[in-house]
């Protein structure tokens, strides 16, 4: 008990050092003038992020900014989620079905978000529809991939014993397949918020009058480095709890599959 | 002791009749018998042993009980009827648990009933007969993954009577126990099957537990597996593992084994 104590008081001050050292390099580097003229210190960085909650950067204040790109970012994870999710168990579930969908998705799958935008502002625009649409592409690849492996992967001796029990196709489905794929889904998950979050940054460079890509865009077209450098800090900083809000609720979700609760 | 074919055998439930099946060979191509003329009668309320080596193809014949395999030739009846596919009328205890590892310990008990549309309260209280039945009380919220190996296979055990077969099929389901849990499940099984009065097909490679919890032991033969020997073991129950007519037995049946590496 001690011992994981004293362990766990080791990791925050390795973490602790390792950000310490970090900002101080960069602070030494930043002394030099030719590079402070290119570079902005850390603390002026903070203090730009800290005075745009009350000083708007164009029309809104960082606070809304951060909601809006949110925002977009939740519609498009969420329908991502529901129709990943459904489409990745039956593509697994159904031999048939993956028979008709999986080559098609194959083709599909390795082509990167980017590559999407050019026709998804053709098609959608660029409105807060293309967001979404973006974010979805971002999230639904992976999502639609882990829940395929997840119902695919499942223990064949498990429907046995599940047959073996009465159960029929319809039950089948929803309360072994399912369950039995949560591991698998909540990878996915994990892997579909990151790209998500790159998705709605990469959709804001390209096209958008706020959030906190716009931010990082504009800082580039005023030539103002430290708002390019608040911009990239704010994208860094929500994507890590995004991160570890999806792994608490996989947690939750897995707590049969957890040792030592 | 061995008895011969033309015993007479009182109301048969399950009746397998030159009964064969192969395999595909992967690698090399072509198939081979694993079972080959099988005829076995299993008696109604009988606690029957299917004995014999290491890969002889016992599993495969629970399978086909079971209605999990097809057999290539002859027929399996119960009541007369030929099985087709699984049914909740045969419940199986597998060998490597196959216990719903998102479910609690009552979850999987009366996962059975459940499937059946049983109201809650119960379903809940036919679990809680079969959980204390198989000395699991207290343990009915806890999942697979906080128990132990044996209080696993007792999981097992709970769910395949609690959904009320009429022959419950047990695949080696102490084999991966330690010694001194396996001793304890042997009894344990024989007074839950002294309890709850249905007919048990169990599997073993363990002649000492053979003889320990059989009415009768059907000895196998390795592969192409057909029946070897009959016994019929009438020692009183409780037995014991040193009294000198069950050694003698022991003996007797080790020597018409076959013994494979």
């Amino acid at each position: 008990m001690l011992d994981r104590r004293a362990k766990g008081w080791q990791k925050t001050a390795a973490a602790v050092i390792s950000f310490a050292i970090f900002v101080s390099v960069w602070q030494l580097v930043t002394l030099n003038p030719t590079i402070h003229q290119v570079m902005p210190g850390p603390f002026a960085v903070l203090q730009k992020f800290f005075l745009s909650f009350a000083e708007p950067i164009g029309k809104n204040t960082m606070l809304m900014h951060m909601l809006i790109t949110l925002s977009r970012w939740a519609v498009g994870f969420l329908a991502a989620t529901v129709l990943g999710i459904a489409l990745g168990l039956a593509m697994g579930w159904y031999p048939k079905f993956e028979y008709f969908m999986r080559p098609l998705f194959e083709l599909v799958r390795p082509i990167p978000t980017l590559a999407w935008i050019p026709l998804v502002i053709l098609w959608c625009g660029i409105g807060e529809f293309a967001k979404y649409t973006l974010v979805f592409i971002g999230a639904f690849m992976s999502i639609v991939q882990n829940a395929y492996h997840g119902a695919k992967s499942v223990d064949r001796s498990i429907v046995h014993a599940a047959r073996m029990l009465g159960c029929n196709d319809r039950q089948m489905f929803f309360t072994i397949v399912i369950p039995a794929s949560v591991p698998a889904i909540s990878a996915g998950l994990q892997i579909g918020v990151a790209s998500a979050w790159s998705s709605v940054v990469a959709a804001e460079l390209v096209r958008s009058s706020s959030g906190v890509g716009w931010i990082v865009v504009t800082g580039q077209q005023n030539n103002n480095m430290t708002q390019i450098l608040v911009g990239i800090l704010v994208i860094a900083v929500i994507g890590l709890l995004l991160a570890l809000l999806i792994r608490k609720v996989e947690d939750v979700l897995c707590r049969w599959n957890k040792r030592g609760r | 002791m061995q008895m011969e074919q033309e015993r007479k055998i009182d109301s048969p439930i399950i009746t397998l009749e030159h009964v064969e099946k192969e395999f595909v060979k992967v690698k090399e191509g072509g198939t081979f018998k694993v079972v080959e003329d099988l005829n076995v009668q299993v008696r109604e309320n009988e606690f029957l042993v299917l004995f014999g080596p290491g890969q002889c193809g016992k599993t495969t014949i629970l399978n086909m009980i079971a209605g999990f395999e097809e057999p290539d030739a002859g027929s399996i009846c119960m009541y007369g009827k030929e099985i087709q596919g699984p049914d909740p009328s045969r419940g199986m205890v597998f060998q490597n648990l196959a216990i719903f590892p998102w479910l609690t310990v009552m979850g999987n008990v009366e996962y059975g009933p459940r499937m059946k549309g049983i109201d809650k309260k119960t379903r809940r209280e036919k679990a809680q007969h079969y959980i204390d039945l198989v000395g699991l009380q207290g343990f009915e919220n806890h999942y697979p993954i906080q128990i132990s190996g044996g209080m696993k296979q007792r999981v097992g055990i709970a769910r395949a009577y609690c959904n009320e077969p009429d022959v419950i099929l047990m695949d080696e389901p102490f084999g991966a126990l330690d010694a001194q849990t396996r001793y304890l499940m042997q009894d344990e099984i024989v007074r839950i099957w002294q309890a709850e009065k249905r007919t048990v097909i169990f599997v073993t490679n363990n002649i000492e537990e053979a003889v320990y919890v059989a009415d009768r032991i059907v000895v196998i033969r390795n592969c192409p597996t057909s029946v070897k020997a009959e016994y019929e073991i009438g020692l009183p129950r409780p037995r014991s593992y040193i009294d000198p007519e069950f050694l003698k037995l022991r003996r007797e049946i080790n020597e018409v084994v076959d013994h494979t590496l």
